[in-house]
Parts: structure tokens; C-alpha cells; sequence
């Protein structure tokens, strides 16, 4: 009965989410904050796609930003080629990076710990490095690119952006809320804790990695779409930028992984220190203060905001007593 | 396009690339390798090392392989405390170390690198000495000394090391915590200390690494990037704590990377080491020379 309710104050809250940010996109005139927004949602849903398989699985993924990337670049080539509209090439985006979740999850399979991390980041520079040689996007110099009209009830493209990319904050969420309280998620938390024990009982440990590896990898290359748009430029080595990485490992660790509700609330509060200081200081300093924070809740507080907000979530996100 | 000249120039330089990669290596072969300590960190360590060796050589005309020596003892200490902290945090705990301890590693590097940043800034730095910028000539091909010192140093490095784990009390020791940790505890040893001490050879092994990184090629602040690949990829290749295996992984990758240079360009240079990484993961894991 209680989940029951939950689930309807939760779709509650989306819609009264969904319907503040179409309304602000209507009324706000100045464009700033819709263009510093953006980042944040983006950071957002990187750090839920993230923590799908980082916090539920336990599998350190450094490669955020190849996914990231990948998305950038299908956007960016079927956007070249055919000039598809944003929401087909979101979908390709989220289509490619389900495909390249699904490599990655049969390579790494028997991969754990530190070895399945190495690898994520030897296949981002892998990716990186065939992009810097594809001449149809521009290789390593980047590639400019115009933004097409915007639509209806859209005054400006980066409030278009702004609302799409909400929308893709409710698809993670959604998702990774879904998955949290579905068998799917206790077998990730299961194996999380002991992998072998969570084979031995029975539970599909293989197969449910590749599932989290594809839906996080969709989620991610999904994120990076727009982005290519939102900067009307695009180029390998900002679109494979390993500060991706470290942002959603950080964003999610730094709220907690045991409840989607972590990763939302790391990113909205690095999200937005990031943007401040970027703005008012430089954007070494927020990398500096990203680093600090991570290491400094690594060490203190293991289980993020979430587990120094409510002790209970102690227990569930523990893992081995 | 293809010449056999090229092709022995291409293998001379890539033994002589390989063994410096030797020496950068295989202090994580020991925090790594030994230790099982998932340190990230690891070339971030080194490049910071290298940039101290250009601080001294830049305000005290110290050369780099003096300074090299000179910061040793310095990195020493760094490992020792940084051990200290990872043990503390993660290790005595041991619940949940994997996850939060490569987030540990991977911070730190970062830290290190937004560090290097704002004091020396991005632009490319390098050293001077007598021996930078010459070059030997063998007929068609000339091998630059910087090149040859660097081998040179870095083969003694490795050897030194091979020889202190293997012949030294202290040496056998580490060896012995990395075998069975619960026995060594049981002889009455306190396993800790050694790996402390351990880790603290690893990282004071990159003062010297460090001084040949700045001496082979200039730096940058996000160098240790592509270290990060190529020490992984040799670390995992010889098989973890195998020292005579990182020789031989680390040649194996110099002589793949000067080919493909040599072959199809520079821009294909920094996936080798990755792609190779990724290869041994897949089809050998236990690497060449594994326990």
C-alpha cells in the first residue's frame, strides 16, 4: 500500500517537475539560466545513469565520458548526414550506446574491481582516438554546426534543450527508480555485496550485469546528444572529456548510490557549486573543488548525503558487515 | 612505404622506449602488482615527480637525473603516508574498498593534475641538459642521447629493483605479503609495515621515473593520461608483481607503439597501449609471466 503511494507522489512530483520547467521555458526571458541549467539536468542524468551500474553494481565505471561521447558523435554524423531532428538522433544516440553497453558488457564480464575500471577508460580513448580519425565529423579539429529552427512553444533553442534535457533527467530517474525496487536491482545489490555468493544462489549475475551495462550506456549516450547541439560544436577532446568521468563517479558517490535520490541531489549540489565557480572564479578551481569533495567523501562519509541525511539508508547501502 | 630500415629503426628505438617504460612501471608493478593496491594515482605520481625535477632544473640548473635523485627520499615519504591513508580508510575497514577506493585513487589523481594546473599552468615544459638535443648517427637513422640516457638509467632502475625484491631481506619480505599476508602475520610480522614500506619503494622509484619522463619528452599537466594506459597495460601484461615480466611486457609495448608511429602516424599512437591493455584483459589475463 505504502509503495503504492510512493509511486504516485513520485509521478506527482515528475509532472509538477515536467510543468515548472515548460512553464519557466514560457516565461523567463533571459536565456543565462536555461544555458547554466542544462548542465546541471545534464550532470544530473549522467550521475543516475551512472550510479545504475556504479552504485547498484559496484562496477567503477571511468568511462562515462566514451558513452558521452558516442552520443555526441552519432548526433553529430546523423545530424551531418540526413539532417535528422534532435529526438530521432537522441534515440540513435541512446540505440548506439545500448550497443556499445552490451560490447563493453561482454568484454568486461569477467572483469572486477579495478581491472573492469582500467578498461572502461582504455575504451574511451580507444573511441577518442578513431573519432580524432574520421574525417566525415571533423576529426581531431571539431566540426561547427547550425542549429536548425526551433519549434512551437519554444521561443529559443537552448530552452528547447533545457526542456528535453528535463525530460531526459525524468527517463533516468524514472528508470533508475524503476530498476532500484525491481528484482533487477536486489540481484545488482546482491552481486554488488559478494559476486559469488549472489551466483551460487541462483541469481543471474552475468546477465544482469549486461543489462545495467546497456541501460546505463543507453542513459548516457542518450545525455550526450544534445550536447552537440547545445554548443553548436563539437570536438573529440572536449566531447570525450574524462572530467565527464570523474563528474558522474563523483556526483553519484558524493550523494550516495543507495537510492536514486543520491546521484539527483550530488549533482544538483556540485552542479550548481561547479557552475558558480566556474563563473566567478575558473574552471580548474570547480575541477579542484570536484576532486577535493570526492576524496573527502570517500574517506568520511562513505555513504554520501543520503546515508549522513538518514541513517537507515546505512544498513541497506553497507554491503559486507 | 614499407623498408626493412625503417622497420629496424622502428624495433631500436622501441627496446629503447620500452625499457623506459619499464621504469616507469614498475613501481606500480609493486603497489599494484604485490600490493593490490588499485592505484590510479600512479601517473599522476610520476608526473608530479617530473614536474618537481623541472622546478629544480629550472630555478637551480640541477640536472634532471640529480633532481630525480634528489626528490626520491621526498616520494618516499609521500608513499608512506599515502598508504597510511588508503590503509586506514579503506583497507582496515574492508568493507565496500573496491568501489571506494578506486574513487579514492581516481580523485587524488585529478586533485594532483588540477594541482599541477594552477601552479605551472597547461603549456608543454622541459629540462636542459648537456645531453638533450644530441644525436648519434648510424648511417640512415640517428637515435637521439636523451633517448639512450633514459634507456640506460631506466634498465639499471628495473634491474636494481628485481635484485632488491628478490636477493634483500626487506625485499623477500614484500614478496612474502603478497604471498599469503595471514602467514606472515602468523611469523610473527606485521604485514602493514611492510606494505607500507613497500608502497613507499614504489613511489620513491618514481623520483627517478620521473626525471626520465621530463628527459625522454616535454610534459604537460594531463600527461598522465596516457600512462595511465601504457604503466596499466604493462603492469597487467607481465603479469601482476613479475619485475622481469614488466621488462619484457614494457619492450613488447614500445617496439608496437614506435611501429605503429612509424607505420600509419601519430594520431593512432596514444590507443596502443589501451587497445593492447583491453587485448591481454581479454584473451590473458593472467598476463605473460602471472602468479
Amino acid at each position: 500500500m505504502t509503495k503504492h503511494r510512493n509511486s504516485i507522489a513520485f509521478w506527482a512530483g515528475v509532472a509538477i517537475f515536467l510543468v515548472a520547467v515548460l512553464s519557466m521555458t514560457q516565461i523567463v526571458r533571459n536565456e543565462y539560466p536555461f544555458f547554466a541549467g542544462y548542465v546541471i539536468l545534464q550532470f544530473i542524468a549522467l550521475a543516475v545513469a551512472w550510479s545504475i551500474l556504479g552504485g547498484y553494481a559496484g562496477y567503477v565505471n571511468f568511462g562515462t565520458n566514451a558513452f558521452f561521447g558516442v552520443g555526441v558523435y552519432t548526433a553529430v554524423a546523423l545530424f551531418k548526414a540526413t539532417g535528422a531532428p534532435l529526438v530521432v538522433q537522441i534515440a540513435a544516440a541512446a540505440a548506439v550506446g545500448m550497443t556499445l553497453g552490451f560490447g563493453v558488457g561482454l568484454l568486461t564480464l569477467r572483469m572486477r574491481g579495478i581491472f573492469f575500471s582500467i578498461a572502461t577508460i582504455a575504451l574511451a580513448i580507444i573511441i577518442e582516438t578513431f573519432v580524432m580519425n574520421w574525417r566525415f565529423v571533423g576529426g581531431a579539429a571539431g566540426i561547427q554546426l547550425q542549429r536548425p529552427p526551433v519549434m512551437a512553444p519554444f521561443d529559443s533553442y537552448v530552452k528547447m534543450l533545457f526542456f528535453v534535457q528535463a525530460v531526459l533527467v525524468v527517463i533516468a530517474v524514472g528508470i533508475a527508480r524503476y530498476i532500484q525496487n525491481s528484482r533487477i536491482g536486489r540481484g545488482l545489490q546482491a552481486l554488488r555485496d559478494d559476486e559469488l555468493a549472489a551466483e551460487c544462489t541462483g541469481v543471474p549475475t552475468l546477465k544482469l550485469k549486461l543489462v545495467a551495462c546497456m541501460i546505463s550506456g543507453a542513459l548516457m549516450s542518450a545525455v550526450g546528444a544534445p550536447a552537440a547541439m547545445y554548443l553548436q560544436y563539437a570536438d573529440p577532446s572536449s566531447a570525450f572529456n574524462l572530467t565527464y568521468s570523474v563528474s558522474a563517479l563523483a556526483m553519484s558517490l558524493i550523494g550516495g548510490t543507495a537510492h536514486w535520490i543520491g546521484p539527483v541531489l550530488g549533482a544538483i549540489l556540485l552542479g550548481s557549486t561547479q557552475q558558480f565557480l566556474a563563473v566567478t572564479i575558473s574552471s580548474e578551481i570547480n575541477v579542484l573543488v570536484l576532486g577535493i569533495m570526492l576524496v573527502l567523501f570517500v574517506v568520511a562519509a562513505p555513504k554520501g548525503i543520503i546515508g549522513l541525511l538518514r541513517p537507515r539508508y546505512r544498513l541497506r547501502a553497507g554491503g559486507k558487515p | 612505404m614499407f623498408s626493412m630500415d625503417l622497420l629496424l629503426g622502428a624495433v631500436v628505438l622501441g627496446v629503447l622506449l620500452g625499457c623506459f617504460y619499464a621504469a616507469v612501471s614498475v613501481g606500480l608493478s609493486v603497489s599494484f602488482g604485490l600490493l593490490d593496491v588499485p592505484h590510479v594515482a600512479h601517473p599522476a605520481f610520476l608526473v608530479l615527480a617530473s614536474y618537481g625535477v623541472y622546478q629544480l632544473n629550472e630555478s637551480y640548473d640541477i640536472d634532471p637525473l640529480v633532481a630525480g635523485l634528489a626528490i626520491t627520499p621526498l616520494f618516499f615519504l609521500f608513499g608512506l603516508l599515502a598508504y597510511r591513508v588508503y590503509y586506514e580508510t579503506f583497507e582496515k575497514r574492508g568493507s565496500d574498498a573496491g568501489v571506494r577506493g578506486i574513487a579514492f585513487f581516481f580523485g587524488i589523481a585529478f586533485i594532483i593534475e588540477v594541482l599541477i594546473i594552477l601552479q605551472f599552468g597547461v603549456d608543454q615544459r622541459s629540462v636542459s641538459a648537456t645531453y638533450i638535443g644530441k644525436s648519434w648517427r648510424f648511417g640512415e637513422f640517428r637515435i637521439p642521447i636523451r633517448q639512450l640516457v633514459a634507456f640506460a638509467v631506466a634498465l639499471g632502475l628495473t634491474v636494481l629493483l628485481a635484485v632488491y625484491l628478490s636477493k634483500t631481506f626487506m625485499g623477500r619480505a614484500i614478496r612474502a605479503v603478497a604471498q599469503d599476508e595471514e602467514a606472515l602475520r602468523l611469523m610473527g610480522a606485521n604485514p602493514v609495515r611492510i606494505k607500507q614500506f613497500a608502497f613507499g619503494i614504489a613511489t620513491a622509484v618514481l623520483g627517478i621515473a620521473g626525471a626520465l619522463l621530463i628527459i625522454v619528452a616535454p610534459i604537460e599537466p594531463t600527461l598522465d593520461r596516457a600512462y595511465i594506459g601504457r604503466t596499466f597495460c604493462v603492469v597487467v601484461m607481465a603479469g601482476l608483481g613479475s619485475i622481469s615480466g614488466t621488462l619484457i611486457a614494457a619492450i613488447i609495448l614500445g617496439v608496437a607503439e614506435t611501429i605503429v608511429l612509424t607505420m600509419f602516424g601519430a594520431s593512432w599512437a596514444p590507443a596502443i597501449s589501451f587497445a593492447m591493455l583491453l587485448a591481454v584483459l581479454a584473451v590473458r589475463p593472467q598476463g605473460l609471466l602471472g602468479r
